[in-house]
């Protein structure tokens, strides 16, 4: 058994779930410098459907590739802590101002070099933006078909992949030849956590850039083991077309923002008093609100 | 030529509400931008579907009629979308932000190369001037929605590449028939010219869909719960005031993530839209991605231990105090007076 190619397609995002009140500046733009940047959490559902695929497929090779500014290379290490066995950032001003088209268009490049995959997955969506609009959209300029919302792997074998989805209201099982690019629900199985094994191995996995940064031994740890070398891609290296990258790529322009100013409507305040709870719900039953 | 369409989802042989509900928002923004409405239908062996279309004034239906275009498939929908935007050049295309309206309208926006703004609360018709270029864009659809964890609301265009699409959830806009007697067109597509037989490749071999249990949106009465609420166990007091008052129980998207209660139940951008007659909020913030589903309530009655929440400002009334506490003396006073 050969295994299969993998490609995980993982966002490092600021964490929206945990906006502090200091998260807006005063100007109303987005403070991300107070927000912690994490691994996007239905992006781990899919490093784990991907390492499910290499638990019953010796020889597998997942590649986690991720897009992001220089220091979006922790989530790569995070994801070789997990498993990953190896990784690729694409990091460049260039790509500043994308949207999902754009960004789409940066990823797929990135994957067309990448070249020998048979399967890509990418969690649903981002919490920054909740769009899930990239993973089709890289399935489509890869030409290939997509299977979204995925929650579990089925089957998999060199003929065909086999998925059970999640729908709204509902599951499909479905059958897709290889290769395909799949979205991962986050009720599919959570992420495995570290594993000590891996943590040694990547412990000292860099990037170039990050390699300037580091100490003598670290560097020649890196240059002694290929494994430890998490590659920068630029516009150039993926031969991307900037006409189609950040602002000039990006059909979609954010004409305004605003920040919310809540309208404070007359309302009564109540204590949970016995007086003002009998009260209230004499008069909702009175204005037929409830009964 | 430049008309607004609508991506009509088909539920069985009907069309789904969320569908309906986006014709009747296509039909004020066509008239708006004095244009006509045109509708996609792609399915299997809906006779007579032309009729529950048509009477929300739509002026052409484009039907595709196949055995292998249901259920759903991306590649066959994407295709015939595709080609249908191609030959017409809308101006402006919606679909239903629904499992199938998220994963085919990227997919179409990718191969087209245009803008598509999912999840929009609002869909107006405005200008753009770009003082750069001193160049004026009349008439744009303003795709309006919160962002970034609900502290902004942004309005988003696309002023040069068309068509301009937007994804709306379901119960966001309303449903209103144009004109029982309204007649458009109807283009029946030979779909063998639409599609090639790589949109085939994938095969459903099982599907089980279900009609949700939980109907918030037709709910009169709804009790609410927020990341607030604290635990699984604890929403047992919300179950409990909800069957009292007759009502259903729903929860932010903070409370699902937390997993005190199901997906199903999430209520606001992300979730579902609900118009309740009243809406019990119960340790809940009051996020603009939570508000947006629920502001349109008649009356909004808050019970928070934090008398500052941004939920205060929208409620009618706001219970100062602890769910433990308070739940179950409006479960007693109601039991007492409705008598």
């Amino acid at each position: 058994m050969k295994g299969f190619k993998i490609v995980v397609l993982a966002k490092q995002v600021p964490d929206t779930r945990n906006v502090g009140k200091d998260a807006m500046k005063e100007d109303g733009t987005v403070n991300r410098a107070v927000l912690p940047a994490i691994f996007n959490p239905e992006d781990l559902n899919a490093l784990e459907l991907a390492l499910r695929i290499k638990d019953q497929n010796p020889g597998t090779e997942i590649t986690i590739l991720t897009m992001g500014p220089p220091r979006a290379a922790e989530i790569i290490r995070e994801a070789m802590y997990r498993g990953a066995d190896k990784g690729i950032l694409i990091t460049d001003k260039r790509f500043a101002g994308s949207d999902t088209l754009a960004t789409s268009y940066a990823i797929s490049q990135a994957v067309k070099k990448i070249n020998d995959y048979d399967v890509v997955i990418a969690g649903r969506q981002a919490i920054d933006g909740d769009t899930a609009q990239v993973g089709p959209q890289v399935a489509e300029k890869l030409a290939i078909p997509q299977i979204t919302y995925a929650e579990e792997l089925v089957s998999i074998n060199d003929q065909k992949i086999v998925i059970k989805r999640r729908l709204e209201n509902g599951i499909e099982v479905v059958s897709c030849p290889m290769p395909v690019l799949i979205t991962v629900h986050s009720s599919a199985p959570e992420c495995r956590p570290r594993n000590a094994k891996h943590l040694m191995k990547f412990k000292y996995a860099k990037t170039a850039l990050e390699l300037e940064e580091a100490s003598p031994i670290e560097a020649s740890l890196v240059s002694e083991r290929k494994y430890l070398n998490i590659q920068i891609w630029t516009v150039d290296d993926i031969q991307a077309d900037v006409e189609w990258l950040g602002l000039s790529g990006s059909p979609t322009k954010v004409k305004n923002i605003e920040n919310v100013i809540l309208q404070a409507k007359e309302s009564k305040v109540l204590t949970a008093s016995d007086g003002d709870m009998n009260t209230l719900v004499k008069e909702l039953i009175e204005n037929h609100t409830i009964g | 030529m430049r008309n607004v369409f609508v991506y009509c989802e088909l539920d069985d042989n009907s069309v789904a509400d969320v569908s309906l509900e986006l014709l009747t928002k296509g039909k004020s923004l066509a008239q708006r931008l004095n244009c006509k409405l045109e509708a996609i239908l792609i399915g299997h062996n809906f006779n007579g579907i032309e009729k529950q279309v048509f009477k929300y004034g739509v002026d052409v239906i484009h039907i595709a009629d196949d055995k292998r275009l249901s259920p759903y498939t991306t590649l066959p929908h994407a295709s015939i979308v595709c080609k249908l935007l191609e030959e017409n050049e809308p101006q402006v295309v919606l679909f239903g932000a629904s499992s199938v309206g998220r994963d085919l309208a990227p997919r179409v926006a990718s191969a087209r190369k245009c803008g598509l703004t999912a999840d929009c609360t609002s869909l107006e018709i405005g200008d753009h001037f770009v003082k750069k270029d001193n160049k004026e864009y009349k008439d744009l659809l303003y795709q309006i929605r919160p962002a970034f964890g609900g502290n902004i609301i942004a309005t988003i265009i696309n002023p040069d590449m068309h068509p301009q699409m937007a994804t709306v959830r379901e119960g966001v806009m309303k449903m209103e028939v144009f004109d029982e007697n309204y007649k458009g067109v109807i283009n029946r597509l030979d779909v063998s010219k639409y599609t090639n037989d790589f949109d085939f490749v994938i095969e459903i071999i099982e599907r089980h869909i279900e009609k949700s249990k939980v109907n918030l949106k037709g709910a009169s009465i709804i009790v609410a719960g927020g990341y607030g609420v604290g635990s699984k166990e604890n929403f047992k007091l919300l179950y409990k005031l909800a069957e009292v008052l007759g009502g259903e129980v729903g929860g932010s998207r903070a409370a699902v993530d937390a997993g005190y209660l199901e997906h199903e139940r999430q209520i606001g951008q992300t979730g579902v839209t609900v118009r309740p007659k009243l809406y019990i909020a119960c340790g809940i913030s009051g996020a603009v991605q939570h508000r947006v589903g629920m502001d349109k309530a008649a009356m909004v009655i808050s019970i928070n231990n934090d008398p500052h929440a941004p939920i205060s400002n929208i409620a009618d009334y706001n219970i100062v105090g602890d769910l433990a506490v308070v739940i179950p003396k409006l479960i007693k006073y109601y039991k007492e007076n409705s008598k």
